[in-house]
């Protein structure tokens, strides 16, 4: 399967200022996350994907296709639905989607059908024909979605979908994000600083710290790695139970209260676990599975200080 | 499908040609200029002069006929209809082409900057040249309707109507015409672009093209002024294209300077190109998806 985005040593430099600095990695999951804190250089990488800004080094590939080379090809095959109040005012949602079809490259009669659906499918449908200037924020933010998906890209770019909404119009964009994803036919990359948001949507994570590449994998990877921890509580005499799980290969850690961390060992399940238990005649009145949060990981990354770190 | 299935669905269908993708931005622009009332009826009067030339031309070709009918009309001898005719007439229709595009120009590009819309352009299989030869488009095909395209009709006119062997001697005239006309056109289409990109209020920068036009003859005359020199001339983009139309239409007795005095045809035309090449510069600088601030 064709990578969704290949970073070759790629660095970005505007006015004196570097903001991008020799990423290298590959993404390939159906929706990718791209994190950082303010500044980090999230815009402009999503910018010099789509050929905004020039690479000073290196290059990069969306969709098996060169940034450097074949920009107009990228395009094609990309929808963006940028961070800032983007439209054109004057116009009615309905002619705004379908000009932006038109330009790119739908046919006058399928884009102003696909418009309409594109409008519809947004949750804009009773209000196309307002002007775009009129809407609210969180309506512009749908319009500014609608024009992203209204030719059937391959990938989705959305840069900060969720920027400004309030609850439940974030919710329903969340949602709508979901929906394509489970649609099976796109890709996604969604750039926020939201961690819930990408948390709840991404496959896959990569975070950017003052323009270099943090961190990078495959959330669902590293879901299934930590459902190696545990958080046991148990109640009465332990009689070796910590011990016993060592031996089987279990990293542990006996707290207060009866209560246990423990790393599972290689080939050892939770039936194992309950078995010592039993053995030992020990209640376990909890157990649970620890998992690092994207918090956790985004905390670990923004204290990264050493080259960058690829899972 | 139908609007209420709210499912997404790619798009597979046909795709249309690259080369004309920037013909739709003139469309949507049009669609929303001739809402305005004003710039409707103002455009409807850009063809009152070109209709009576070519109701003029007729009378003028069939004074026989008239004459006839109209006893006083056999002492009109009729007017020899030369470059001089087309001059005027390229004179007038350009006149009422600068103040359309002083309606039309600034309020092209200047929203787009103002609701940052371009990366909404520029992140599809559409270029910043297309942009903005869409956004030239948009002016470029209002004033050839009005300029050179009757300009040449009324030229076929004359040579069906008119007496035999005029075609010989005036063929010359149907060229310039068109490149009179195709100068001027680019010349404050390009411009009213321009200041568009860069000022972005519409009202300014419309009352700017009014101001470019006069400072830059006012500025050439200072500089030759004070400097007792012939070329501040290059500034003066207004005499510069009276100039060449002059030349053109070969009415040199319309010069209001005699023989080697200002700049030469020659310096014109490069003065001439070279404002257009810095319009297209301004335009250039301007016309990116997310502008670099240094």
């Amino acid at each position: 399967m064709t990578p969704v985005i290949q970073l070759e040593n790629l660095s970005v430099r505007l006015g004196n200022r570097d903001i991008l600095r020799g990423l290298t990695g590959t993404l390939s999951g159906r929706t990718i996350g791209l994190l950082g804190p303010n500044g980090a250089g999230k815009s402009t990488m999503i910018n010099t994907l789509l050929g905004f800004y020039p690479p000073i080094s290196g290059t990069a590939k969306v969709l098996g296709l060169d940034i450097r080379t074949q920009a107009k090809e990228i395009r094609r095959l990309v929808g963006y639905m940028p961070e800032n109040d983007t439209f054109i005012g004057s116009m009615s949602a309905v002619s705004f989607v379908r000009m932006m079809a038109e330009l790119s490259g739908l046919p006058g009669e399928a884009a102003l059908e696909r418009a309409h659906e594109a409008l519809f499918y947004v949750g804009l449908g009773e209000a196309r024909y307002r002007q775009v200037g009129t809407y609210s924020l969180g309506m512009k933010q749908l319009a500014k979605l609608a024009q992203a998906i209204v030719h059937g890209p391959k990938l989705v770019i959305l840069d900060e979908p969720t920027n400004g909404l309030d609850p439940p119009a974030r919710q329903r964009m969340l949602k709508l994000i979901k929906e394509m994803r489970d649609s099976n036919q796109m890709n996604l990359i969604l750039c926020s600083h939201l961690l819930k948001d990408v948390e709840d949507t991404c496959e896959e994570v990569m975070i950017l710290k003052q323009g270099q590449m943090v961190y990078s994998a495959n959330l669902e990877d590293e879901r299934k790695l930590n459902r190696r921890f545990l958080e046991l509580e148990t109640y009465g005499v332990q009689n070796g139970f910590v011990e016993a799980a060592e031996a089987l290969g279990c990293e542990c850690a006996a707290l207060t209260g009866g209560r246990v961390k423990m790393v599972l060992g290689t080939g050892v399940e939770i039936r194992d676990i309950y078995k010592l238990a039993a053995e030992r005649n020990l209640q376990l009145r909890r157990l649970s599975y620890r998992r690092d949060t994207l918090e956790d990981i985004f905390l670990k990354a923004m204290e990264f200080k050493g080259a960058p770190q690829a899972k | 499908m139908a609007v209420y299935k709210r499912t997404y669905k790619g798009y597979e269908g046909a795709q249309t040609p690259e080369w004309s993708r920037f013909l739709i931005l003139p469309r949507y622009a049009w669609e929303s200029l001739f809402k305005q009332r004003f710039l409707l009826i103002f455009y409807v009067i850009c063809f009152f002069y070109p209709i009576g030339a070519g109701i003029f031309l007729y009378i003028n070709a069939n004074l026989g006929m008239l004459a006839s009918l109209i006893e006083a009309a056999g002492k009109f001898n009729g007017l020899e209809i030369d470059g001089k005719f087309f001059y005027i007439f390229h004179s007038v229709q350009s006149s009422l082409a600068f103040i359309l595009t002083a309606f039309i120009g600034p309020g092209l590009v200047s929203p787009d900057l103002s609701n940052n819309a371009l990366p909404l352009y520029f992140c599809r299989p559409f270029s910043r040249s297309e942009y903005v030869a869409g956004k030239l488009g948009v002016v470029a095909f209002l004033l050839s309707f009005i300029t050179w395209i009757p300009g040449l009709l009324l030229f076929l006119l004359q040579w069906s109507v008119g007496p035999e062997g005029w075609f010989a001697k005036y063929s010359w005239i149907a060229p310039a015409i068109f490149l009179s006309s195709v100068m001027w056109i680019l010349l404050i289409s390009l411009l009213a672009l321009a200041l568009s990109a860069w000022v972005r209020w519409k009202v300014v920068a419309g009352a700017l093209l009014l101001l470019v036009f006069f400072l830059s003859t006012g500025l050439a005359a200072a500089i030759n002024a004070v400097m007792r020199t012939d070329k501040g001339s290059w500034l003066d983009i207004t005499s510069n294209s009276g100039r060449i139309a002059l030349e053109l239409f070969r009415v040199r007795e319309f010069m209001d300077y005699s023989e080697g005095q200002g700049i030469s045809i020659e310096e014109a035309w490069t003065a001439q190109f070279l404002a257009l090449g810095f319009c297209l510069w301004l335009l250039w600088k301007k016309i990116r998806a997310y502008e670099v601030i240094k």
